[in-house]
Formats: structure tokens, sequence, C-alpha cells
């Protein structure tokens, strides 16, 4: 269960937002919208501890997520603007890296299961750099594959993937969604995900 | 975890060997230089030596500090390790660890063989090799701090430079004063010990302070 109450964001001299209130139980989807610049990636880097709200507290489980700390990192997973893949490592090496680092290490199988899902089949030997953005895309969102965490926060998942990809993301998200986990993404895109309980966050 | 981030950043020297080949290579130019433009006075290159090779040490040193994060700041690899449940810094004591081992110990390898061009005696070279060995993973650590300090930042690499090298200076004092005592022939274990200190303070002090900065820096 992640909680926000009374969330407020500065920047220099500008509120991004005040009093920004959610609760999103196990097996809920918070879509954040609004428009550019209006402090949605701001917000979703409070929500994964990377930056502190100027004001307000997030709670998981009921407790602070500064208190938790490490705890809290162990049960989330951000994927951002920025793919967190290296371009100089193959892909199958970024996604059992990043896995590693992330505190699960994974066998090389469960990573080329995992990228021939997300359909990158035949690229597992390729350095990052070689790719498409597209592909790039589905390098980081092959992590959601093989991760055990219970709460993703997504920004943007879906730029530069293609209708297929969509596809296969939206049934990822579904079936997370279905075992009890919590997603919280923003998105330009219409994408019709089931869930329990669906939520809708406007920034200004 | 900290084996994990040695093997990454080894993996990711050998996919990229021109950064590790600079910095040895600047190492050997400005070490050779001074030869070069002193001239052949054996007395004088002696008693110069130390000191030179331990400075081009730290320049060489401080030459890819400002790589250390800042690769990884720019593709996002930087926010996942501190999403990670695993403690920061431990893992930047693994950066600072792999960044030793792809800068500091080509420098203690080929420092005997430089030493040889300032008709360096065998005891003062085996000595001056002890020195590096012991005092190039202080500059990696301590440099760590630095690079965390001034991360996303422009001109940030002049700046990590005024940060971190009068933090260098104990250790280039004790490090060509070891080097000298052999020579002079009075006993040099004193300042391999301090150096050894200094080592084991960094070790402790070093990846926490430089983990505080990351996360300041990344906010």
């Amino acid at each position: 269960m992640l909680q926000g109450i009374n969330l407020a964001c500065v920047r220099g001299d500008r509120e991004l937002f005040k009093d920004i209130n959610f609760l999103l139980e196990s097996g809920g989807l918070m879509q954040v919208r609004g428009p550019n610049g209006s402090g949605k990636t701001s917000l979703l880097r409070m929500l994964c501890g990377l930056s502190h709200p100027a004001a307000g507290d997030i709670l998981w489980e009921d407790q602070n997520i500064r208190a938790l700390d490490s705890d809290f990192f162990a049960a989330v997973t951000y994927i951002g603007h920025l793919s967190g893949t290296k371009d100089d490592l193959t892909v199958l090496e970024n996604l059992q890296i990043s896995s590693a680092l992330a505190g699960m290490e994974i066998s090389t199988e469960q990573a080329n299961d995992a990228l021939h899902y997300i359909g990158l089949k035949g690229r597992e030997a390729l350095p990052v750099k070689v790719l498409s953005q597209g592909q790039r895309r589905r390098v980081a969102l092959a992590r959601l594959l093989v991760c055990k965490t219970s709460l993703w926060i997504l920004d943007e998942p879906l730029v530069a993937l293609d209708v297929m990809a969509v596809k296969l993301v939206r049934g990822v998200l579904e079936e997370h969604l279905q075992q009890g986990g919590m997603v919280v993404m923003t998105t330009h895109q219409e994408i019709d995900i089931s869930a329990a309980s669906i939520m809708e966050l406007q920034l200004a | 975890m900290l084996i994990w981030i040695i093997k990454r950043d080894l993996l990711l020297a050998v996919r990229r060997q021109s950064d590790v080949l600079t910095t040895l290579f600047f190492f050997i130019i400005v070490v050779s230089l001074f030869p070069l433009s002193v001239g052949p006075e054996m007395n004088l290159l002696r008693t110069m030596a130390p000191g030179i090779v331990w400075v081009a040490a730290l320049l060489a040193s401080m030459l890819s500090l400002g790589r250390m994060f800042s690769n990884d700041y720019i593709d996002g690899t930087l926010e996942q390790m501190l999403l990670s449940p695993q403690s920061l810094s431990l893992l930047v004591l693994g950066k600072a660890l792999a960044h030793w081992l792809v800068t500091g110990i080509p420098l203690v390898l080929m420092a005997p063989v430089l030493g040889i061009q300032y008709d360096l005696p065998g005891d003062a070279l085996a000595i001056l090799t002890i020195s590096l060995l012991l005092g190039t993973p202080v500059l990696s650590l301590i440099g760590a701090i630095g690079a965390a300090l001034t991360l996303g930042l422009r001109g940030g690499g002049v700046l990590v430079s005024l940060l971190v090298l009068p933090l260098y200076i104990p250790i280039l004092i004790f490090g060509a004063g070891a080097v000298e005592a052999s020579m002079a022939g009075v006993g040099f274990d004193a300042h391999l010990s301090l150096i050894g200190a200094f080592l084991l303070v960094s070790l402790v002090f070093a990846p926490w302070a430089a983990a505080s900065s990351l996360k300041v820096s990344l906010e």
C-alpha cells in the first residue's frame, strides 16, 4: 500500500504542485496525468525515493519511505526516462548486471527467457549501442519480467515502442496487477489496462 | 554486489580501452619529460625522482576521476544503483576499487621501469613501487568523494582537481618521503605505515562520504 499525504514539489521559486493526496492499494494502477512541465517526473522520482518532497509524506505499508530506506527499495522497480543501460555492454549483460545490482541475481536462462519474451530474440549478444530507441526501451522493460518487486514506478514506459510491444507491456502490467502488484505510471498514450482499481491523478 | 560492480566496471574498461591507455600514457610521458628536459645529471635526477613519479601518479589518477560516476549518471544506471536495496557505500567502494584496478595498478607496474630513467638504485625502486601500491588506492578512494561532489556540474573537471589535490598532499609527502628515506639510508617503515594508515581510514570513510554526496547530487 502506497500513500501520499499533502505532497508538494518546488523547483527553484516555482511550485509545481501541492496538496497531492492518494492511496494506492495492492492490485491498483495509478495513472499520473498532466501537461508537460506539470511535475509528473518529479512526482515519480519522489515516490521511488530519489528526491524528497518539499512538504508532505510518502508512506509504504504505513511507514515513511525515508525511515524504511533499503526495505522500501527492495519493493520498488523504477524505470525512468533514461534507459539505465550501458551502451558498451551486451543486451544480456545489461539485464543480468542491472538485476544483480538491484539485489536479484538471475541465471542466463532466466535472462534469455525474459529477452525472448520482450521481443529481443537473436539480439542478446549485441551491444546496446547498436539497438534502436524502441529496442533499448525493451531492454529496460525486460527488468520488469525478472524482478520480484511489488511496486512498479514507470515514467513514460511506452515511448518509442511499436504497437506489438505496447500490447506486450500491457499484458505484463495486467499480470502484475492481478497478482496483487501496484503500478504508478505516466503516459501520454491511451492504454486501457484492466485492473481491480484504476486511479487517475491529474497534475495542474 | 561488490563483486558485480567491480566485474561490471572492469568489463566496461575492457570494452573502452582508450580510457585506460590514456591514463597510463599520460603517466609515462610526464615522468619521461623530466630527464629529457633536465639533462643527464645523475645526482639531480636521483633526488627528483620520487617527487616527480608521485606527482605524475596523482595527476594521472585525477585524469580519469571525472569518468568515475559521470558516465553512469548520463545513461541513468547511477540512479538505478541509488535505488538498489544494497548499501550505496558498498557500491561506491566497488567503483573506487575498480577505478584503482584500472588506473592505479598499471601505474604501480610501470613505475619501476620508469624509475630506471632516473638511475634509482634497486632498493629505492622497490620502495617506490610499494609506496605506490599502498598509496594509489587512497587516491581512488579520496577521488571518489570529489567525483561524487562535482557530479553533473559544469566545469566539474577543474573543480574536482581543486577539491581533491589538497587532500592528496599527505599521501604525496609520505609516498615520496619513503623513497627519499630509503635512498638516504634511514628507516622508511614509518612513512609506509602512515600511508597504510591513510589507506585504512579512507577505506572506511571515503565510501560513506562519497555515497552521501551522490545522494545530494542526484536529488
